[in-house]
């Protein structure tokens, strides 16, 4: 019998309280797939859950400013039921829906995903390339955090006593502008990625890349987002030699682990070639 | 040792109530307190969908989801499947195409696949087979249970034609 209690406080403010009061023992609840789990496995055996589900702003999708927000709870699935997020960030939200089955899509999110802060989580890189910033809510208020600043190293988080991620803002998109997330794993489906890869690039009139941004999971303790992956394509069309480049740098920002799913050498070369295939994918979205 | 709760929520169709520790998940409450044994535990992780059931219309794994947030919210179980002494088109294929042995992953299976001629009542094989991604079957192979799916999705989308 695990000793846990349970707490569904409604606004920010009573989920700050709850979670400070509750400790180092306190957990965040969002879809619960990970929690759960952890719950089960005895990792989490006493302490309070505080479900944040019923916090305003926690759950669904909207449209502010010209981008859009997310709420951190909203489960993967309804994140591709939204034609309009999907038209604007598809590679955010192949990235959340990737996560697990079917079953787990009607409970993963991408607040439980980035603050589970597993190395290779796969909305993290997509996020990270759209530059998507976080509402983080705590006992102090309201402070706005890049979603890369989130993960500290596996399993940790740079969240203070007491906060939690409210919602994801995503950046007003701009004409000719689009986004891609790959990865790799032995299998078809149901897997954890061996890499992954998030690309979220913009082009002018004629072509040439304006703006880029790459991240790469799953080959260093938490996401990383080489500036010099980004500029080796900016102000390139995209052609072989700017591939070649974006393989280069990419591989160069990899600090993998090798495991049963991976050796260091081979993770290396897959960032390579997920973070060309992706970047070439997110090309032809934007030129669409 | 903490309060145990009172949930009272809705299942197939009719009120129920419940009394859970906080840290029970839906799938113990849903066999334990309520005795609906239908829906089964293979992990208890959600990695098999033995345990699938509906929760306010979306598909879940209900191991993954704690029997306190079942508070005033509709769960449907493969309980509600048959209506009556009817048993729905797809569990009518299941037994016509052989698509179970042990039966262990059936209810799952079928929830699951309910959900997806929801959503989808003309689904290729492809779409089926990565929509039933989250169900594992030791038995089958998996063949049967696609076979079974897509003739019942025919029978069911012939039924909507108006005579």
């Amino acid at each position: 019998m695990t000793q846990v209690d349970y707490l569904a406080p409604t606004t920010p403010e009573d989920a700050a309280r709850a979670l400070l009061a509750g400790g180092p023992a306190s957990r965040p609840l969002a879809g619960g797939t990970d929690l759960l789990v952890q719950l089960r496995s005895g990792r989490m055996a006493k302490g309070l859950i505080v479900d944040l589900k019923h916090v305003p702003g926690a759950i669904g999708v909207r449209r502010e400013g010209g981008g859009f927000v997310i709420g951190a709870a909203t489960p993967g699935i309804a994140l591709g039921e939204d034609d309009a997020l999907v038209k604007a960030w598809p590679g955010v939200v192949e990235a959340a829906n990737l996560i697990g089955s079917t079953q787990v899509q009607g409970r993963a999110s991408m607040g439980g995903n980035l603050c589970n802060a597993s190395p290779a989580a796969d909305s993290v890189p997509a996020l990270v390339a759209a530059r998507a910033i976080c509402i983080v809510v705590g006992p102090g208020g309201r402070r706005e955090v890049p979603a890369e600043r989130i993960a500290k190293g596996p399993g940790e988080t740079s969240l203070e006593p007491g906060e939690f991620v409210l919602e994801f803002r995503l950046p007003p998109r701009p004409a000719r502008a689009s986004d891609a997330y790959l990865r790799s794993i032995p299998r078809t489906e149901m897997d954890i990625a061996v890499v992954g890869a998030g690309v979220c690039l913009a082009l002018d009139g004629a072509g040439v890349i304006v703006d880029a941004r790459v991240a790469l999971g799953a080959v260093a303790p938490t996401v990383v987002a080489p500036d010099a992956a980004a500029a080796a394509i900016v102000g390139s069309t995209l052609d072989e030699a700017a591939l070649e480049r974006l393989g280069a740098a990419a591989q160069a920002a990899c600090r993998p682990i090798s495991d049963k799913r991976g050796t260091v050498e081979f993770r290396t070369r897959i960032a390579g070639v997920l973070a060309r295939r992706a970047a070439v994918i997110a090309y032809q979205r934007a030129k669409a | 040792m903490t309060r145990r709760r009172h949930v009272t929520t809705t299942v197939n169709g009719d009120p129920a109530e419940f009394l859970c520790e906080p840290g029970t998940t839906l799938l113990d409450a849903i066999r334990d307190e309520l005795g609906l044994t239908g829906s089964k535990e293979g992990c208890g992780s959600g990695d098999c969908g033995a345990c699938s059931i509906m929760l306010d219309g979306r598909l879940v794994c209900s191991c993954l989801v704690l029997a306190v947030e079942a508070e005033g919210r509709r769960i449907e179980t493969i309980e509600g499947m048959a209506e009556g002494g009817e048993l729905h088109p797809l569990q009518r294929k299941f037994l016509e195409h052989g698509a179970l042995q042990c039966g262990f992953c059936t209810p799952g299976l079928l929830v699951a696949a309910k959900a997806l001629l929801e959503t989808n009542p003309d689904p290729s094989e492809s779409e089926t087979r990565y929509w039933l991604a989250g169900n594992l079957c030791r038995c089958t192979g998996y063949d049967k249970v696609i076979r079974a799916v897509l003739d019942a999705a025919a029978e069911l989308r012939q039924a909507r034609i108006p005579a």
